[in-house]
Order: C-alpha cells, then sequence, then structure tokens
C-alpha cells in the first residue's frame, strides 16, 4: 500500500491512526455473535407474507379462512385490517408524489411483483408457509409499467390519489449554462445514459422479533434496522402512538449498506400481529423475496446532456434532464433528488450546471438508500462526460481530469450550490492510482494483449464520498418539511470496578465501531482499548440516541465518534477534577495515563486505579463535598454546524466532509465473447485522518467489489410484465472470490478541517468501480469501432453487441461544432 | 402402503457430541442445526445453495446446510463453527482471520471458516488460486475476499 500522510493538527495521535485487530472479531469468529434470527423468545410465532405475483392488479379479494383452521396457525392480518388500525406513512414529496397513500401492506391495488398483500404467524417457520400457501387472493390485473419514460406519460396511473406517476420535479441551476454553452468551443452532446438498478444486497436479510408489552403499549424490536431513529418517526405515527412506545434493538447486523433503513412497512404489520396476537412474533425475510420486494438502488436515466468545452479542455458546464425511477413506492424518496447535489459538479470546476431532475413511480421493487446512494449515480454522469468529451474531442483522460479538477489549492472550495469540499488533493490521489497500475506501461501492454486477440483498456473514476448529511437538503423538495441538520449521541462512564463502558446511538452492521470507537476513548482516558467496553449495537432504551441516529450516509466517523469523543472528554475532565480532589494536587498536574489518573512526575503513590475513581463516585463518596459532583457518566450529542439552507437559491451546506477516491482499472475484452477481464486495479482512498487504516482499507475493498459486481453483472432485469427475472443470487451473480481481481490500494490523509477528529466518513466509496471500468471499456473498445458505452451495467452480451455495431453506440453522441 | 413418514429420529455427532433428536421430516439441516440444537453460528443467506453461509463440515468434508435434509445426516458426523475453537482458544485459521481483517459483518464468516478449514486440513498450504477456488461457493458483500484470501493463504504458512 502507498500512503502519503500529513499529519493531523487536531488530534493527538495514540491508538488512533493504529491498525488495531478489531474488538469484534473474537465473537464473530466462534459463531457467538447475535443476529436478530438467533433471538428467541417463548412462544414466539414466526410470519410469512403472502406476496403479490403481478406487478399491477387490484385485488378482488382475500379469503384466510382455510388458513386460520391450520393447526398452529396462530393469526393473519389483511391490508384491510392495516388500513383500519393504522395510517399511511407520512410522505416527504410535495404533490404529486405527496398524495400517494403507502400502507404496511397492499390495500386494494398491488404496484410490484412480491408487495405483501397479507400476513400469517404459525408455530414454526414451514408451518407459517404452508398456512400462506392456504391464503386464496383474487387478483384482477392491470396494466404495468417497467419504464420510467413511459410513466411520464401517464397513461396508466400507479397512484390514483396522486393522479400522476411523478413524485417530483424541479429545476436545478447555478450559473449562467446556456451562456457557458453559447461562449464554449465545442459543446458536446449526449443523448441518453442509463444508470442501472442493482443493490448491495447484504448477506443477512432483513427482519425482526417483534414483542409487544400489554401493559405499557411498549413494543420492542429486536432487529436489524439501521437507521431506527428514521424508522421510528415514520413508524410510530402510523401505528397511531408516540415514539417513546417503540423501542429498536439491534446486535450484530449481517450488512446493511443502506438496505435496511425503509423496514418500516414490515415492521408496522409485525406490530400489529404482535399486539393482535399477544405474543412474540419473529419474521426473518426469504433472499428471494429481499431481492424482489425491498430496497434496489435508485435506477436513473440522463438526457439530452450537453456539455461546454473550451478549445484547451476546460469544461465550463453542463445541462442534463434525470429521470430517476424509484418504483412502486417512494420510501425513502424523494431524498434522491435532492442527494445527488452534495456533489453537483463531481471532483471538477463546472461553475455553471442546470439538472432537470424528476422522480417516476413503476412497478418495480421500492428503491431505498443503497452504498452510494445518489451521489453515485450523479458521479457516474460526470465521469461518463468526461470520458465522451474526452474521446469525442481527442483529449487524454488523464489530462482532461488533472485540467478541470479542484485544485488542492482551493481547498476549502465552494460548489456552484454552495456546498463546500473541505479538503482533497485529486490530482495527487490521480498519480497514486496511476502508479500503482504502472499506467506509463499500458501502451506496451496494449499491443501485447492484442498480439493475443484481446482488446485492452485502461479507465479512471474520480469520485467523492460525501459524509454527514444536513437533512435541512429535504426541504429544497418540500419547504414545509420539518427537518435540517443531523446529531448522534454516544455514552461513556467509568463504572464502579474502573470499567470504561461505551454505549452508541449509531447502528453498525460491520464497519468495526467497538473497535474504532475504543480506540478514541482509549486515547482520551489513557487506557488501552482493551479496557474500553462498547456495547455492541442500539438499544432505544439507553437513551443514547438521538433524532437521526443510525449508521449511514458516510457519517460516523463524523458524527459518530465526535459524539464518542465529547462524552470521552466529558468523562476525562472529571475524573481529573476528582483525581485533584483526592490527591490533593491542582488539576493542571494531573495526568490520565495507562489506567490511572496521577499527579505528572510525582511520587508512584501519588496514583489513582481507574477503578478508585470509579468506586468513590459510584460507591464511596461521602467525603466529597457537596458542591462537587462528578458523575463519571455522560451523554453528549454531536451536533455538526451547517448554517440554512437558501430554498430559493438551492443551495447550502448539504453535507460536511468529503473523502476521495479514485480508482483505476485495466481491462481485457475478448471479442469474441464481449467477456471482460479486470487484469489490473487500483484504488486510492483519501478520507483524512484514518482512526483505523486497516478497517478503512476493508472498506475500500468492500466499496470496490460492490462496484465490480454492479458494473459486470448485478443487474435487476425485470420483463414486459414486471416480473424480476433476477430474484436471487442464482440468477443475481454477485462477485464470487474467483470474480474478484487482486486488488491494489493507496492512500492520502488530507484531514479534514470541520470534522470533530479530522477523520472523515468513507464507507460507502461513491461507485468509483463503475465509473473506472465503464471508462476502461470504453477506451478498449476505440481499437474495435470505438463505442460509447452508455450504461453502468456492461455484461458480455452487452459488450458483444457495442462491439457489433459500435455505429449505433456513437449516434448516441455529437458534438457542435466539429 | 402405510402413510408417508412425517418424522424421523436422528443420531449423529455434533462438535463431538451424541445427539439423537426426533425432526419433522422435511426439516433442512441448517434449520436442525439452529433451531433444534441451537447452534446459532452457522447462518441463513439466500434461499437457493448459492451463498454459502450455512456451510458446515459432514464427514470431514465442506456442505451446505441448507442443501441437506436434517434426516440424511442419521448417523454421520457434523462440525460447526462453534466446533473450530477448543476452551476458548481459537485455531490458527481463526486467529489470520482476525489479524487479517477478514471479516466484516461477520454474517459469512462461519461458513468462510468452515470452507477454509476444510480446505487447510486436505491442502495445509494452499496457493492463493487454490483458496480462491475452495471459497467460491461462500459469499461475502463485505471484504471483497481480498482479506479473506490473505488471511487462509496466511494460516496456511505459505504467505
Amino acid at each position: 500500500m502507498t500512503t502519503v500522510t500529513e499529519e493531523s493538527t487536531t488530534l493527538k495521535r495514540g491508538f488512533v491512526g493504529q491498525s488495531i485487530p478489531r474488538k469484534e472479531d473474537k465473537r464473530l469468529v466462534q459463531g457467538q455473535g447475535t443476529f436478530f434470527d438467533d433471538v428467541r423468545r417463548h412462544g414466539m410465532g414466526y410470519v410469512h407474507f403472502v406476496r403479490s405475483p403481478y406487478a399491477h392488479a387490484k385485488i378482488i379479494s382475500i379469503d384466510v379462512s382455510e388458513a386460520l383452521e391450520l393447526e398452529g396457525v396462530y393469526g393473519t392480518i389483511t391490508g384491510d385490517e392495516v388500513a383500519i388500525h393504522t395510517d399511511p406513512f407520512f410522505e416527504m414529496s410535495v404533490e404529486p408524489g405527496g398524495l400517494i397513500k403507502d400502507y404496511a401492506l397492499a390495500v386494494g391495488r398491488v404496484r410490484h411483483m412480491g408487495e405483501p398483500v397479507a400476513a400469517v404467524c404459525a408455530a414454526t417457520r414451514e408451518l407459517a408457509r404452508d398456512a400462506a400457501e392456504l391464503i386464496e387472493v383474487e387478483y384482477d390485473p392491470l396494466p404495468v409499467l417497467t419504464d420510467a419514460e413511459e410513466a411520464l406519460k401517464d397513461e396508466v396511473v400507479l397512484h390514483e390519489e396522486a393522479g400522476s406517476n411523478v413524485v417530483w420535479s424541479g429545476v436545478f441551476e447555478w450559473g449562467a449554462v446556456d451562456q457557458a454553452l453559447a461562449e464554449a468551443d465545442h459543446v458536446v452532446r449526449i443523448e441518453r445514459l442509463h444508470f442501472h438498478r442493482f443493490s448491495s444486497t447484504p448477506l443477512e436479510c432483513a427482519g425482526a422479533l417483534v414483542e409487544y408489552d400489554k401493559g405499557t403499549g411498549e413494543w420492542t424490536l429486536t432487529c436489524n434496522h439501521q437507521m431506527p431513529g428514521v424508522g421510528a418517526i415514520w413508524m410510530a405515527p402510523a401505528l397511531r402512538v408516540g415514539i417513546d412506545k417503540l423501542r429498536f434493538v439491534t446486535h450484530d447486523i449481517g450488512g446493511g449498506f443502506g438496505n435496511k433503513i425503509c423496514l418500516h412497512p414490515q415492521y408496522v404489520v409485525l406490530c400489529l400481529l404482535a399486539r393482535k396476537l399477544g405474543r412474540p412474533v419473529q419474521w426473518t425475510e426469504w433472499r428471494t423475496d429481499q431481492h424482489t420486494a425491498n430496497a434496489h438502488g435508485n435506477e436513473r436515466t440522463f438526457l439530452d446532456v450537453e456539455v461546454g468545452v473550451m478549445a484547451d479542455g476546460t469544461m465550463t458546464g453542463f445541462k442534463v434532464r434525470a429521470l430517476d425511477d424509484c418504483g412502486a413506492f417512494p420510501r425513502y424518496e424523494p431524498l434522491g433528488c435532492i442527494i445527488w447535489a452534495q456533489v453537483t459538479p463531481g471532483l471538477y470546476g463546472w461553475r455553471n450546471i442546470k439538472v432537470d431532475f424528476t422522480q417516476v413511480c413503476t412497478n418495480k421493487s421500492p428503491v431505498s438508500p443503497n452504498r452510494g446512494y445518489s451521489r453515485m449515480q450523479h458521479l457516474w454522469l460526470t465521469e461518463r462526460i468526461v470520458d465522451i468529451v474526452a474521446a469525442e474531442l481527442g483529449f487524454d483522460p488523464v489530462e482532461i481530469r488533472k485540467r478541470n479538477y479542484v485544485k488542492a489549492e482551493q481547498m476549502p472550495y465552494e460548489t456552484p450550490n454552495g456546498c463546500v469540499y473541505d479538503s482533497g488533493d485529486y490530482a495527487a490521489a490521480l498519480d497514486i492510482a496511476l502508479e500503482l497500475i504502472d499506467s506509463g506501461s499500458i501502451e506496451e501492454r496494449r499491443q501485447e494483449a492484442a498480439a493475443r486477440g484481446k482488446l485492452l483498456g485502461f479507465g479512471i473514476g474520480s469520485t467523492l464520498d460525501s459524509g454527514t448529511n444536513n437533512f435541512g437538503q429535504s426541504t429544497l423538495l418540500n419547504p414545509d418539511l420539518q427537518f435540517s441538520g443531523n446529531n448522534e449521541a454516544a455514552s461513556v462512564k467509568l463504572d464502579i470496578f474502573g470499567e470504561v463502558v461505551v454505549t452508541l446511538g449509531t447502528v453498525p452492521q460491520g464497519q468495526g465501531h467497538e473497535t474504532t470507537a475504543a480506540q478514541v476513548v482509549a486515547d482520551i482516558l489513557g487506557c488501552s482499548p482493551d479496557m474500553v467496553n462498547v456495547r455492541r449495537g442500539h438499544d432505544t432504551w439507553f437513551n443514547s440516541h438521538a433524532g437521526f441516529s443510525g449508521t449511514y450516509a458516510s457519517q460516523f466517523a463524523f458524527t459518530g465518534l465526535g459524539a464518542v469523543k465529547g462524552a470521552a472528554e466529558l468523562v476525562r475532565e472529571e475524573m481529573i477534577q476528582l483525581a485533584a480532589a483526592v490527591l490533593q494536587a491542582p488539576p493542571e498536574a494531573i495526568e490520565l495515563a495507562d489506567g490511572f489518573a496521577r499527579v505528572k512526575d510525582g511520587p508512584e503513590e501519588a496514583a489513582l486505579p481507574f477503578m478508585a475513581l470509579g468506586a468513590i463516585i459510584n460507591a464511596n463518596n461521602a467525603f466529597l463535598p457537596p458542591d462537587f459532583n462528578p458523575t463519571l457518566n455522560h451523554r453528549y450529542v454531536c451536533r455538526p454546524y451547517f448554517g440554512m439552507v437558501d430554498k430559493e437559491r438551492k443551495t447550502g451546506q448539504l453535507t460536511l466532509t468529503y473523502a476521495t477516491q479514485i480508482h483505476a482499472a485495466v481491462v481485457e475484452i475478448d471479442p469474441e465473447t464481449g467477456e471482460v477481464d479486470i487484469v489490473d486495479y487500483a484504488a486510492v482512498d483519501d478520507c483524512g485522518v484514518r482512526i483505523n487504516p486497516q478497517i478503512v482499507e476493508g472498506q475500500v475493498h468492500g466499496a470496490t467489489a460492490h462496484a465490480i459486481g454492479a458494473a459486470l453483472h448485478e443487474e435487476f432485469v425485470y420483463d414486459e410484465e414486471g416480473t424480476l427475472l433476477t430474484a436471487n443470487f442464482y440468477d443475481y451473480h454477485v462477485p464470487h472470490a474467483m470474480d474478484m481481481p487482486p486488488l491494489k490500494t493507496g492512500a492520502m490523509e488530507s484531514p479534514s478541517p470541520v470534522a470533530p477528529l479530522g477523520a472523515k466518513g468513507m464507507g460507502e466509496g461513491g461507485g468509483g468501480g463503475i465509473h473506472c471500468i465503464c471508462s476502461a471499456i470504453q477506451d478498449a473498445l476505440r481499437a474495435a469501432g470505438g463505442a460509447i458505452v452508455s450504461t453502468s451495467c456492461n455484461p458480455p452480451h452487452r459488450v458483444w453487441s457495442m462491439l457489433q455495431d459500435p455505429a449505433a453506440t456513437r449516434a448516441n453522441v455529437s458534438v457542435t461544432p466539429k | 402402503m402405510g402413510a408417508p413418514e412425517r418424522s424421523r429420529v436422528v443420531a449423529l455427532e455434533v462438535n463431538g457430541e451424541q445427539v439423537e433428536l426426533e425432526v419433522p421430516a422435511r426439516r433442512l439441516l441448517v434449520h436442525f442445526i439452529r433451531d433444534d440444537l441451537g447452534l446459532t453460528g452457522t447462518h441463513v443467506g439466500c434461499d437457493t445453495g448459492n451463498c454459502g453461509a450455512c456451510t458446515i463440515q459432514l464427514d470431514g468434508r465442506p456442505v451446505k446446510s441448507c442443501m441437506v435434509l436434517a434426516v440424511q445426516v442419521d448417523g454421520a458426523k457434523v462440525t460447526t463453527v462453534e466446533g473450530l475453537a477448543s476452551n476458548g482458544e481459537l485455531t490458527p485459521l481463526q486467529q489470520s482471520f482476525n489479524a487479517h481483517h477478514a471479516l466484516q459483518c461477520g454474517y459469512c464468516t462461519p461458513g468462510m471458516l468452515m470452507s477454509a478449514s476444510a480446505l487447510l486440513a486436505r491442502n495445509p498450504h494452499p496457493t492463493e488460486d487454490e483458496v480462491r477456488y475452495a471459497l467460491q461457493g461462500n459469499i461475502c458483500r463485505c471484504t471483497g475476499y481480498v482479506n479473506i484470501v490473505e488471511a487462509v493463504v496466511a494460516a496456511g504458512g505459505s504467505a
């Protein structure tokens, strides 16, 4: 690994910055992790959902009587009951999307294959499945929409109450795009680019064990929701209860990647069943159901792209119509209609940008945030623009990037829409990537490959991972929404025998929060990370959560660790005060180190072990004066400062940190088959201070694997009837060990001047692999007719088609003047 | 002909201990292991036999326990992830997974360990290619396999 390190000015490094092995691993390698499906309760029932086989149909009738007669069946629930006992989930969009009624089960009509129409609860998993087969549902099929451009015509309307398939639409314009295009030496026009539908498909499916306490009216959800704060905001009003009635408990979670954010419909059904049946109920989603009806990534079509380019390769602006397909319901949407704007110009100096954005519903699975959410789609657009401009006008893809990248000396850099890129050196990161793949030898390797009958190509993907979301950006979509800012909580205490206990509001799913939080606390309190017990998972009852608690949007390094740092510093201050009082020394003479509070350079006995401090406060405190009341137990909320967004100009600080990823790939294409083989690959990450470099590198590997899978084979394909053809791992091919090329990684550290630890969130990765593989395929095809890559997923049949008819792909692009 | 048998008693050895239990004829081995024996380290990640999270060792061979019925293992010897470490002492492979950051969420890890330990038993010093080949039936969505492969190669000592 190539490492270029700048020393952080914000932090004394001790355990922070070291690749200490993870604390979580000991239980996980022994099969002693606790995932929600491992938890049992006496008398619990297993839930199975009855799902629609149709993409679009009226529900004529549902008959549960035969199922109820089966021995061991505890009960059922249908959409009619849901409509009586709950309210529709609140919609974030203005009209028409805001008029959509989304219930926990289908009410009267199904709008995508796999949509739950009823649920049954029984004594065993097998029995619940048998009973579901006995539930008779009569449907009347309706015409199906699987194409966003068709949906725009409103000839078939999914949600009659909304009157249109459009969820949200709006125009964003910053600078003067038409003028920039008029003044440009060249205008490159791209008719259509398509970012396809896939998702990160965490290995553990969704689910929960839900218990209802009749006496208090409270539900406990032992679950794998990755954003309980917001989950509760959806669920409580729908269930007509206060948010205090919902307790979310998570333990270990088998991956999330955003796909465990929109679980509120299923969870509401479980809450209703637990209350109705008076017993704990458990639901574990089947893989095929996860693929069919839970969480796809946003599919986006970019139309009528126009880019202004000067003779020297400087790009001055672009405009585009973006058409986003959110599937049957806008659950987390329309937030994707604004989240992309965190990275409006990508890594480039474009000052004039116009995006005419529309989101529509279709008869496909609802979407949810998916690693790189909404920014990845837009960043792919910017990278496609750069490579297509380079190809059309004859610029070198490296040089045109370097010419147009925001420069290190411009940092912090304000984008045309008021976001601030906090730090980074894109050109330097690109140089590391080029060195790792030995870009100087590309032409030689190209010839060598050609001699073997292969087409070799080299590509770059420059991308940003924007982290720490400002929820105020939602008001750019709907000015009436009452969301802004962000927050996360943590608590730290010193317990009676000197135990350091940390509780997080975050909901880790493999990101190693127990380890990195322990590293931060250990440095602040002066002990080893082994002494720090970071509680696993999230529990609403710990009061250590905040309104936006969760693990999402690349923000743990900022808000999660910021909260940990804040709480640890409060405890540290009290430990020093207490030690000063006991040891009769001034506070400034006290140091915390090696698990002791001691007088600096004092005699050996002038030292108190943590156990003494914890014992005094918790159990032996009578001698302390009445006006001195340390608790050694503190909760801290990290509330990043964003300022307000400008709803008129649609500007503001939409997010706070920007990690950089530059990926470079060398591919070889077999012209006979269209098969793409990645022969060299490098990923360079700059996320500021790396709390634990090994964990950072692990995230880079994982994000790269997701991107490679998406770029080459992962795609949710629907037929014209709206049937999903890639509904499980049998048909939806995710990378296996044999598919993954060797990965080279490099790192830089440009500390964030705004983050509490100088560390930026980086787990999402921005889809760099998709961008660079598209780039490399297009480069490889130059020698075979010069096809233009216009879609983000390029399995062999698509590459083969491009090889057969490159002219057809080239018709998608034109340049004026020629 | 009588009515089809709906359940049967199976007797087998699980992690070195004898087990005898009546199980429904249609119960999958993975559900028998998880629900009846309470050994929840073995996971379920798919419903088509593709992901390998449920991999166990059946008479020493790695097997996806979702593709076997519990009644089929009568008389067999089953090892699950809980059977790897003894008295809390991690095996060199488990230690290597920790040292090389070969796991993130940990959901695929038990299956990976069972496939990898079976590989190491028959080929103590595998090459990277051999490791990748042996693990191709186990899906990991977090790590991109880089560190898993590294950890197994290192545990085999040929790194």
